[in-house]
């Protein structure tokens, strides 16, 4: 037994299948071609939701995606959707949809005694009430407000689907596969062109399938089934339905949003949507028009919907939204709709039109009243009757109202072109300066018969063909006839008494425009603003123009005087995740990898983020209780034999060129112009303000070959920043750049047995002897028989250590290599935490110093300062404040009580002093537990450090309710002589 | 005594007498009850619109927050009666009617922090202040961390933000577990280890705040002139005696410029050029749920801060798109970046739409932090600089701006900000990113 | 917003990475009597004009070239695309 009551012959399905779904858990019937809507309607369930603010029963308005009112949760948790409107939800088999923005069930919400209140709840009330007492308001009016506030609500669980993004070219783009769109898409592809057709429907046509229009003798459905029908076929065509173009960026690059599986029931691991950005030669907009309403008392009951959405449901899906259709129209074209219903038998029991004027058509059985108007509407959960301005009632269960058409020009204001007004059709047009390379043509740019539509269109596409230099194939373009399309500035029924809607979705009615007016907020942006109005999810499509003639007729300017705001991307709302695409979770972005990470994962490594890569923390052993076993052990054996780190992450940049010593000069602090051939040198960088920037080591391999090493945070910023002094600042000088950072691996050795450990993997006659590769030697040699390396001696733990870098193919063999090689000495690896208890033993600054706000002074790098050379930064280094008698200096710190720990992002207050900022001395920056001294160590900035050394200082850390105190020492814990990396 | 403590807003007694009984509509549940039963016809215009004076002693030029709140508070506070405020559009049309309204104070450096701090105790009396709900929620903001550094560096905030008299509260993964389950916590690129809160932040209806102060100072005779586009200044030896506007010569004894994202344009008129670049920040808003958000959310591993409005939408943003523009709209690559910041921290947005995206233009300045100053011209004034973050700054950049141009010293806790700063090497650099207004 | 680079052809906006102001070229010579006023107006005064702007951008995700490109900061609409090393002799910055 069908319960599709509503069900009439005709339309676009396929009554062959049938597909059950369910609505606030009823089972109900449709067909595929349906959507929720119109299957919906179809089951006669005219009432679908509750209103935002005074809970009133809420039916279908609209047939697309301009619906204000019927917004449902589709699916259930994890796919639960909010706010889905059910005029484009494809009906599918299973959908289960639930209705919204209700408390009991949604026949008798209790929420709906707001609407009682409303006197009390006119536009603006909260802010002008709530205030007192001033804590009540987020205690209790606040979480009022926000719980009744919100229409849908997400499941709060991961998004269980995934998105994909891709990119697609194109001659021409055309937006919206309407009459106009296919018109122009054929004469462009006809042509050669590569074009892209998109339309946001399931099925392209626009309001071709929803019409009674014939084009070249057949009917308007069946010519557009042709024409996609030869658009599918050919290969410079892509043809892409439930495809929205939702913004117009710069350039003509246009964001789309494709919806893969939305229509089906399960995306089954596909994509369910995928994000386009269209890269266009040119792009035409044929996105058609948007039917609006008139405003008048209780124009928002369930069965009051647009005239064009009612010849939607009877023409495409054979659904009639009404049994008793009276019409309420100010223009020809809802006349339409009266033929349209009666030629398909349904009852028209009256067509309302507000101009006096001679009926347009006549309609079989159907009372006609001209120069009239509806004031009032009866129907607690549903339409039943009318009330004309004469005071006579009409029984209609549908009332079908239309205000004319609103081109649809938002993408034309994307890059904020300004629509103009044109009073021959009553309705905003494309104005001002449109994005580049963008036409428009059909409906959305005023040609609002059939006609008119197919011609702009391929005349748009035969100026854009001629634009781009291409040759432009004739053929006949198609025609139809001019309907009269005649309409009226009639906005809203004067008469009317009650309360008229305009934002059905936000609740703003005429009384509120008016209201809005009479507080002075007058201005178009004001009124969005104070009342709401268009900010809902439907982004005021059918309200905004009736609106702003309300505000017109008040301030007594013409609707263009008033102006317009300005609509924003997206054309319609664009779920996150799809937006996200697939850089999320795990994937939000790439890992890098050190060359050694196999090796580390195999030997019991914890990995760390830092930046993007993924490093070895710390090497667990068997029996070790927590980290800090971990790390201690690593120092403790490095000190005592040695140690192997990775440290490929640090960036490597390769430079090369006569000038290269002078570059380098350039842009270190401190002078290269000497630095000698199998030497590296320590090298500080600032930037151009002054500031401490990187800091790292440059080897010079050859005359004219230099390898620089920066930190691992600024290794691509660096490079960055040499290409701009080498391109920009000094392009006269002979240097090249090329990073290598991920081209070589590097591991630092590091202990007293590194010379030892080394000497076993070095081929001869490679001479390793202090004597003929002293500290700060380098070199390129083999090892491990032929295998090139590249040798460094230098130290960052402050042990006699070396850095070697083998091509990065060879990291991982090369680690095993050197464990192997190291196996007599008790090798041991390290990870970065045992590398930061090293250096912070050793006073060397990274990046919680080096952390851009800090000088070469405060850091103590002062020397490092050639004052014989310019460099990068020097001279607004020397800026006065910056060079301050009591500026920070970065110093170390012990507690006094060795057994207490000392913390990062402490603050210094001076003993006997009140611990505020006024007070404040400067920060910890980094710390310790220095297994190597049996206490925690620390390092930090504090105002005249250098000369502060055995002062007790308070470590004041009042976030953690912390307070130790704390001896100042040199920062050099570890061999302050340097004997040791000498050694 | 501190400088908050001695600077702060007058008390409520001081209050009660500086207002002007009986010069507007007092806004209250009465009143509206009162109108609710007479079918709301008896609402007045919350502001005049007047035409523009010859003279007056204070032309602000900019009607955004800033300049209103100016306005306010210059009328208010500090007894100026005879100002106008000039605005080329409509009032509140600068960046206080597109920002993603976060009240907070987590700033952590000297010139910074106490400025902070007193916009934030003057949000918190504000709307008994004004007679306006502007919907002041100390809803909390939580900066997650996702790293040790980063750790250290908010830890560094926390303590001096304690110390600067704010709150701060450090929370462990354990506790943002237990308070925010629907954060990924455990497929994250980036794992969240911690966060700073600072319970006292949270958000503001902004247009309120533009409203409230219109309608304050206008009640207390300051001329709100919309539509009036200023085109130039008369400066006679060196002095600023008024303004060229759409309206026609104006003249001030000060002109005092607020015209954040337009700053070098304005000053350009007397010649100036300011350590200042023009960029666009986009903000965005879903479609409207019910409650989903506690506070504000900041992810620290990507550009991307969330909080949900009152009306249900999730306002969020993240980095700006990063070029010179005087475009109020932004492109695609920084919208996806975004949305992968919000899909990356709280993956159960994915099925959220997003309704609506804008952009802004702001003042970058060359440190990330703002100007309240006089100029080198005598009689000029200039507040602007306010990067990201000059809503939060809404009142304390009008408090203060207001006593520099009523006593021409420039209040204690703003002290700080002024322009010639960086020649002198006195940098305001939070982020530490340098001399690049785009990075900050 | 797409760069018509002079290499490469078209690159989409997002393969670059934007510093700021063309005069960043013209570094100030250190020498000079005054380098410290000049080096102060180099690195922190803008004429952050609305319209016609030069402006380094360099292509990071490519081929590592600065550019000085002019652009219009009201439409975004790009009017010229250099080599920032040409512009730079050009300047006379090879001398």
């Amino acid at each position: 037994m069908s319960q599709q009551t509503h069900r009439i012959s005709g339309g676009l399905i396929d009554r062959s299948s049938t597909l059950g779904f369910t609505f606030n858990g009823k089972p109900m019937q449709g067909h595929p071609g349906d959507t929720l809507a119109s299957a919906l309607l179809a089951n006669g369930q005219r009432l679908v939701g509750r209103g935002f603010k005074y809970h009133r029963p809420r039916g279908i308005f609209t047939a697309g995606s301009e619906e204000p009112n019927a917004l449902i949760e589709l699916r259930s948790a994890p796919h639960q959707e909010p706010n889905t409107r059910a005029t484009v939800t494809e009906l599918f088999d299973g959908l289960t949809a639930t209705s919204q923005n209700h408390r009991g069930p949604l026949e008798f919400d209790f929420m709906a005694v707001t609407d009682l209140l409303y006197p009390f709840l006119s536009i603006g009330f909260y802010y002008k009430t709530f205030m007192w007492p001033k804590a009540f308001w987020e205690k209790i009016y606040e979480p009022i407000i926000r719980s009744s506030a919100g229409l849908g609500s997400l499941s709060m669980q991961e998004d269980p689907d995934t998105y994909d993004k891709g990119f697609l070219h194109c001659d021409l783009l055309v937006i919206g596969a309407g009459p106009a769109g296919l018109a122009a898409a054929l004469t462009a592809a006809r042509s050669g062109a590569q074009v892209i057709l998109a339309d946001e429907d399931h099925r392209a046509g626009g309001r071709l399938n929803a019409e009674t229009y014939d084009i070249d003798g057949i009917s308007g459905t069946e010519w557009a089934a042709q024409t996609l029908a030869e658009l599918s076929a050919m290969d410079n065509v892509r043809l892409m339905v439930r495809t929205t173009v939702y913004g117009a960026y710069d350039h003509g690059v246009y964001g789309a949003l494709e919806r893969c599986t939305d229509h089906l029931a399960s995306s089954d691991g596909k994509p369910r949507q995928v994000l386009w950005r269209i890269y266009s030669k040119r792009a035409l907009l044929t996105a058609g028009a948007t039917e609006r309403p008139i405003a008048f008392g209780n124009n928002d009951r369930p069965g009051i919907m647009l005239a064009g959405a009612v010849r939607t449901y009877v023409n495409r899906y054979g659904v009639t939204p009404g049994k008793q259709v009276a019409i309420f129209t100010n223009n020809d074209d809802g006349w339409r709709t009266a033929t349209d219903l009666a030629a398909k038998g349904v009852y028209i029991s009256a067509v309302i039109d507000a101009r006096d004027i001679e009926p347009p058509a006549t309609v079989a059985g159907a009372a006609v009243y001209m120069g009239s108007s509806v004031v009032d509407t009866a129907g607690r959960r549903g339409l039943h009757s009318i009330t004309l301005a004469s005071g006579e009632r009409i029984e209609s269960d549908c009332l079908a109202i239309s205000g004319g058409w609103s081109p649809n020009v938002h993408l034309t204001c994307h890059q904020r072109g300004k629509p103009q007004w044109r009073d021959d059709i009553n309705a905003f047009v494309p104005g001002g300066t449109l994005p580049a390379g963008m036409q428009v043509a059909g409906a959305a740019n005023g040609a609002l018969s059939l006609g008119a539509a197919l011609r702009d269109g391929a005349d748009c596409a035969a100026r854009t063909l001629a634009d781009l230099g291409i040759k432009s194939k004739a053929s006949k373009a198609p025609t139809a006839s001019d309907e009269a399309h005649r309409s009226s500035a009639y906005w809203h029924v004067p008469e009317s008494r009650p309360r008229a809607w305009l934002d059905m979705q936000n609740d703003v009615t005429v009384k509120d425009i008016k209201q809005s007016y009479k507080e002075g907020f007058r201005s178009v942006e004001h009124l969005k603003r104070y009342t709401t109005l268009g900010m809902a999810t439907d982004q005021g499509k059918t309200s905004n123009i009736p609106a702003l003639a309300i505000m017109a007729e008040c301030t007594g300017k013409t609707i263009p005087e008033t102006g317009t705001t300005i609509f924003r991307p997206p054309y319609t709302p664009i779920p996150m995740g799809a937006l996200a695409g697939r850089a999320r979770s795990k994937d939000f972005r790439p890992y890098r990898l050190t060359p050694s990470h196999k090796w580390a994962e195999n030997n019991g490594a914890t990995f760390v983020e830092t930046g993007n890569w993924l490093r070895a923390q710390w090497f667990a052993r068997p029996g070790e209780k927590g980290w800090r076993d971990s790390v201690d052990r690593e120092v403790e054996m490095t000190h005592a034999s040695v140690g192997i780190c990775d440290v490929t992450t640090l960036g490597k940049i390769d430079i090369q060129g006569k000038d290269t010593a002078e570059f380098l000069n350039h842009v270190y602090t401190n002078a290269f112009l000497k630095l000698p051939v199998g030497k590296v040198r320590y090298g500080l960088m600032l930037r151009e303000d002054g500031i401490a920037y990187d800091d790292g080591t440059t080897a010079r391999l050859g005359e004219n070959h230099f390898v620089m090493t920066t930190t691992t945070a600024n290794a691509v910023l660096v490079f960055r920043r040499l290409e701009f002094a080498r391109q920009c600042l000094w392009p006269g000088l002979d240097v090249h750049l090329i990073s290598t950072t991920d081209g070589w691996a590097q591991f630092a050795v590091a202990g007293p047995n590194s010379r030892n450990l080394l000497s076993k993997i070095v081929d001869a006659p490679f001479d390793l002897s202090n004597e003929a590769f002293p500290f700060m030697a380098c070199s390129e040699l083999t090892i491990c028989g032929g295998t090139p390396a590249r040798l460094f001696r230098i130290s960052f733990s402050g042990e006699m250590a070396y850095e070697i870098a083998v091509p990065a193919r060879f990291g991982n063999a090369m680690m095993g290599a050197l464990m192997e090689a190291g196996k007599e000495y008790d090798a041991v690896p390290y990870g970065t935490e045992a590398l930061g208890v090293m250096r912070i033993e050793k006073g060397h600054a990274a990046g919680n110093e080096l952390n851009g706000q800090t000088t070469a002074l405060n850091l103590g790098l002062g020397g490092f300062v050639s004052k014989k050379k310019d460099c990068i930064g020097k001279t607004l280094s020397l800026r006065p404040e910056l060079n301050r008698d009591d500026a920070i200096r970065l110093v170390g710190f012990k507690p006094v009580d060795h057994s207490q720990t000392l913390l990062a992002g402490s603050h210094f207050i001076t003993k006997g002093e009140t611990a505020n900022m006024a007070n404040d001395q400067g920060w910890m920056t980094s710390v310790a537990y220095s297994p190597t001294f049996g206490h925690s160590i620390g390092l930090g900035f504090i105002k005249r450090g250098h000369e502060r050394k055995g002062e007790i200082i308070r470590v004041v850390n009042p976030a953690r309710n912390i307070e130790v105190e704390a001896e100042i020492v040199s920062p050099h814990f570890y061999d302050p002589e340097g004997g040791l990396q000498r050694g | 005594m501190t400088i908050l403590e001695k600077y702060s807003y007058p008390n409520p007694e001081t209050l009660k007498k500086q207002h002007l009984k009986g010069a507007i509509m007092r806004y209250s549940a009465f009143e509206i009850l009162k109108q609710g039963l007479s079918g709301n016809k008896g609402w007045k215009p919350v502001w005049r619109e007047p035409e523009p004076k010859a003279e007056y002693d204070v032309i602000i030029v900019g009607g955004g927050g800033h300049g209103l709140s100016t306005a306010y508070y210059l009328s208010k506070v500090f007894g100026m009666r005879n100002i106008a405020v000039l605005e080329k559009g409509w009032l509140g049309s600068g960046n206080i009617g597109r920002n993603t309204t976060i009240i907070r104070s987590n700033y952590m450096m000297p010139g910074n922090q106490p400025f902070y701090e007193f916009s934030l105790k003057l949000w918190e009396g504000l709307e008994q202040d004004f007679n306006y709900n502007a919907m002041v929620s100390q809803r909390s903001i939580l900066n997650l961390f996702h790293s040790d550094p980063q750790r250290d560096a908010f830890v560094r905030r926390a303590n001096a933000m304690i110390l600067s008299g704010a709150d701060a509260e450090l929370a462990d993964e354990a506790q943002l577990r237990r308070e925010l389950p629907f954060l990924d916590f455990d497929n994250a690129r980036f794992p969240i280890k911690g966060g700073l809160y600072q319970r006292r932040g949270g958000t503001v209806r902004h247009d309120a705040v533009a409203w409230g102060y219109a309608r304050g100072a206008d009640s207390r005779g300051v001329d709100i002139i919309q539509n009036c586009e200023v085109t130039g200044f008369d400066i006679e030896n060196g002095v600023c005696t008024g303004v060229q506007s759409s309206k026609g010569r104006i003249r001030a004894k000060k002109v005092a410029v607020c015209v954040a994202g337009s700053s070098s344009r304005v000053m350009s008129l007397a010649g100036m050029r300011l350590p200042i670049e023009s960029h666009v920040l986009q903000a965005f808003v879903t479609e409207g749920l019910k409650p989903t958000l506690p506070g504000v959310i900041t992810f620290g591993a990507g550009h991307f801060y969330v909080s949900q409005s009152d009306k249900g939408g999730l306002v969020f943003g993240g980095d700006i798109d990063g070029y010179n523009t005087y475009a109020q709209r932004g492109n695609l690559p920084v919208v996806e970046d975004v949305a992968e910041g919000g899909m990356a921290i709280m993956p159960m947005i994915g099925r959220a739409r997003l309704l609506r995206s804008w952009g802004g233009v702001m003042d970058m300045s060359m440190d990330g932090s703002p100007f309240i100053d006089k100029t080198h011209i005598d009689g000029l004034y200039f507040n602007g600089g306010w990067c990201y973050g000059g809503f939060k700054a809404t009142p304390a950049s009008g408090y203060c701006y207001a006593h520099l141009l009523a006593n021409d010293t420039p209040h204690p806790v703003a002290k700080e900000m002024r322009l010639d700063r960086f020649k002198r090497g006195h940098i305001i650099d939070e982020k530490g990113q340098g001399n690049q207004p785009n990075l900050h | 917003m797409i760069i018509n680079h002079p290499l490469l052809g078209p690159r989409d906006a997002a393969e670059f990475v934007y510093l700021g102001d063309a005069a960043l070229i013209d570094r100030p010579d250190p020498e000079a009597e005054n380098a410290d006023e000049k080096f102060y107006e180099y690195g922190y005064l803008r004429d952050n004009p609305a319209g016609e702007h030069q402006e380094l951008w360099y292509h990071e995700q490519g081929d590592r070239s600065w550019l000085v490109v002019t652009r219009d900061t009201l439409t975004h609409e790009i009017t010229s695309v250099k080599l920032a090393r040409d512009e730079a002799k050009k300047r006379g910055r090879d001398k």
